[in-house]
């Protein structure tokens, strides 16, 4: 993006204190690791304050600076915490380095309209900042989980060989006992056969009832609507122990079509909530012009509101089956040992023997998950681009 | 008109064949255990042997021990017992037999006498602590520590839980009152004996809270028998409490720096139980099952996989090495002479009559 504010160098009375501030937060993390959380923000506003009066100031040319500084913190990370801190050190070195000559030159303006105040200048960085933040909150404990499923050692710990990037300390026995283990693979065969069938049946009627409740002259449609997605309003366990008492008497306490139907009961209101959503944007004219045309519903249905319908459709199914596959409360209730599920086996596991399998066997389901959520999000743009509906 | 017939016909067959096999032994068996490497020593020494003298059957193992109680409730009141052979800790057991929801067992008609002829209920002696209940092993809850963590002086007594000065730094302990409490009053100066003498009054257990406040904002709680081996594998914790066969994993098996002390160790039971009103064939199962996996040899092979000790007397013979790691297991039971130098005896009755209260009072301190 090109420039859209002619830049000047700012005053230290602003850069100084920013720094301070951004040096105390560093320090606050370091002096955390190491138990003085404190002592780190003193001596992180102050080292920071100094750096950047040096860099500015001091020093001749900004390139010479920064680099200098990447090293003094690469060395200073190495004495600290070895090599993990070294990789540390290096990146907080670069981090300042360019923050520092970011407010001093006054680059920080340069892409933003001329005529903004600064408190919305602020306001623009604070809020990318809060955003980064919570994505930083909502991704950590997934990215934690998958270096330590290459553990070699049987704990959900960090050895010290892995934080030396030892190959001797990492290794695949974790995913080799997921891909050999029996217990292992039952749960996997179990989900694999479970998840698609509650899917299926949960598009079927999900799908359905969205239609028909979407139809004007339906009686009683918003408490038909809110029946069906009591599932997923009512907390979990209350299903799971009516579903218990009312499977056990009818028999289906314990098999797999039990489950099948528990499951699809949970994923029904997803999929209602996303094609009522797209029902919305549908135009009803479409359905008359193909009635008027000689159609009959069966044939409209498919060939003129399904493809139309199809993303919410789509997206309903996608959130069935995950519903289905990362499902444990109900699993647990309605289904018995012979139905264990994936999610289930990772419960057990994790309550009895806090093994690495289970990290290998949720970082394998982040993966899928993944592909999955990409695929689906590729096909829709090329749907939506081959019907002209983005330009893509 | 055909699809109706077939059907008609399978199914008359079905019942057909459910009347001919209902005086012999259903073929389908689920088995329920703690999961990990306890359900896996029972799955080498009891199931796999037992299946190949019965190939015909085919069993699920259930890891629902846990909530074994809670299960055998929601299931009896929904007459749907799923389950045909269920291991529970003695208390359990105890609990399970007072509510009708476990079957009365006799010892000598249902369980193998002892090689030397000895009866089952001798053989077993005093740790047939109820009627429904079938006794495996005795393990024991004890303190194992980082020896990397501890100093020059590695802790030897139970009461090192509470010395924060030698020994600065997170302990683990069970977020239940049960051996938390009574170690908490040994450590308070009451002798072995007067413990539970103690704990009955509420003096007693405000005692045993106060001597816990001392350490309480140094304490992890624990509450799954994974939780210390991997905290001591971390260096989160300097010691904790947990299971011996635990600790013997961690220090046998996966090499981590740690010890563990017997002072104080705390014995309990853990063993069968059959639910109570099962059909015919599969009581017939289950009982076929459980005088096959009770027996002398059968037990003393559990110790093969883990380092618990065998509830029969005449098993304690035949305890021999570790399967994959070929150690003598013997020192490492908690029966052994060794070990069991300081031992604490495990009240059931105390506890089936107190829990309730203690425990309210205990969460209540927790939550302080």
């Amino acid at each position: 993006m090109a420039a859209l504010t002619p830049i000047s160098r700012t005053p230290v009375s602003f850069y100084l204190p920013v720094t301070a501030a951004a040096g105390a937060f560093a320090g606050l993390l370091v002096g955390t690791s190491q138990g003085a959380p404190w002592a780190g923000v003193l001596y992180g506003a102050g080292l920071m304050a100094l750096i950047s009066l040096i860099l500015t100031r001091v020093l001749p040319s900004e390139k010479a600076g920064r680099w200098t500084l990447v090293a003094l913190f690469l060395i200073g990370g190495y004495a600290m915490a070895g090599f993990p801190g070294a990789v540390v050190g290096g990146l907080f070195g670069w981090f300042f380095g360019w923050f520092t000559f970011w407010l001093y030159e006054g680059r920080y303006r340069a892409r933003l309209a001329p005529y903004l105040t600064p408190f919305q200048v602020l306001w623009h960085f604070s809020f990318r900042v809060i955003c980064g933040a919570i994505f930083v909150f909502l991704i950590t404990p997934i990215l934690v989980v998958m270096p330590l499923s290459f553990n070699a050692e049987n704990f959900f710990t960090f050895t010290p060989e892995m934080l030396r990037f030892d190959p001797a300390g990492y290794s695949l026995k974790h995913y080799r006992d997921f891909l050999t283990n029996s217990v292992w693979q039952d749960a996997l065969r179990n989900s694999v056969m479970i998840a698609p069938a509650a899917t299926f049946l949960s598009v079927s009627f999900g799908t359905l009832a969205a239609i028909g409740l979407s139809q004007p002259h339906v009686p009683f449609r918003r408490a038909i609507m809110a029946m069906l997605i009591s599932p997923m309003i009512v907390p979990l366990i209350i299903s799971a122990a009516g579903m218990y008492f009312f499977y056990s008497r009818i028999g289906l306490q314990g098999t797999y079509l039990g489950v099948v139907l528990a499951h699809a009961a949970l994923g029904i209101p997803f999929v209602i909530i996303t094609v009522t959503a797209t029902l919305v944007g549908f135009d009803r004219s479409l359905t008359r012009a193909a009635a008027n045309m000689g159609a009959n519903p069966v044939t409209t249905f498919f060939r003129v509101q399904m493809p139309l319908i199809m993303p919410g459709v789509i997206s309903g199914a996608l959130f069935a089956f995950i519903t289905s596959f990362d499902e444990v409360v109900v699993v647990l209730f309605v289904g018995s040992a012979g139905q264990k599920t994936l999610p289930w086996q990772m419960f057990t596991g994790l309550r009895e023997q806090i093994s690495p399998t289970i990290l290998a066997v949720a970082t394998i389901l982040v993966a899928i998950s993944i592909v999955l959520l990409t695929v689906v999000e590729l096909l829709r743009r090329r749907s939506e681009r081959l019907r002209g509906m983005s330009p893509g | 008109m055909t699809l109706t017939k077939t059907i008609l016909a399978t199914t008359a067959l079905t019942f057909a064949a459910g009347f001919a096999t209902a005086q012999e032994m259903s073929n389908d068996m689920t088995l329920v255990s703690w999961g990990g490497a306890y359900q896996k020593s029972q799955d080498l020494a009891y199931l796999k042997p037992y299946l190949e003298m019965h190939p015909e059957v085919s069993a699920t193992w259930d890891s629902s021990s846990n909530e074994a109680v809670a299960k055998l409730r929601a299931m009896n009141e929904a007459g749907n017992v799923t389950w045909d052979v269920v291991d529970v800790v003695a208390s359990d057991a105890i609990r399970l037999c007072d509510e009708g929801l476990a079957m009365e067992i006799d010892p000598d008609t249902m369980l193998a006498a002892a090689p030397d002829g000895t009866s089952a209920a001798e053989d077993f002696g005093d740790l047939l602590v109820s009627d429904c209940f079938i006794p495996q092993i005795v393990y024991s809850t004890t303190v194992g520590y980082r020896t990397d963590l501890v100093g020059d002086t590695p802790p030897d007594d139970i009461c090192d839980i509470f010395d924060l000065e030698a020994y600065p730094g997170k302990r683990s302990l069970e977020k239940r009152p049960i051996n938390t409490m009574e170690w908490a009053l040994l450590c308070d100066g009451v002798a072995k004996d007067e413990v539970y003498d103690v704990l009955g009054t509420s003096e007693g257990q405000e005692r045993a809270l106060a001597k816990l406040d001392t350490i309480k904002d140094q304490v992890v709680w624990w509450s799954a028998g994974a939780d210390t081996p991997q905290l001591l594998a971390d260096g989160e914790v300097v010691m904790g409490s947990t299971y011996n066969g635990r600790l013997f994993s961690v220090i046998e098996e996966q090499k981590q720096p740690v010890a563990m002390l017997w002072d104080a160790q705390v014995f309990d039971l853990d063993g069968w139980i059959i639910p109570a009103g099962l059909p015919e064939d599969r009581l017939a199962r289950a009982l076929d099952f459980i005088m096959f996996a009770t027996d002398t040899q059968r037990l003393a092979d559990q110790a093969k996989y883990i380092s618990y000790g065998p509830a029969r007397a005449s098993s304690a013979p035949l305890v021999g090495k570790h399967a994959e790691l070929g150690i003598e297991m013997g020192p490492h039971m908690p029966t052994d002479p060794a070990n069991a130098k300081n031992t604490f005896l495990y009240n059931y009755e105390f506890w089936a009559d107190y829990r309730d209260d203690i425990d309210a009072k205990f969460q209540a301190w927790l939550a302080k």
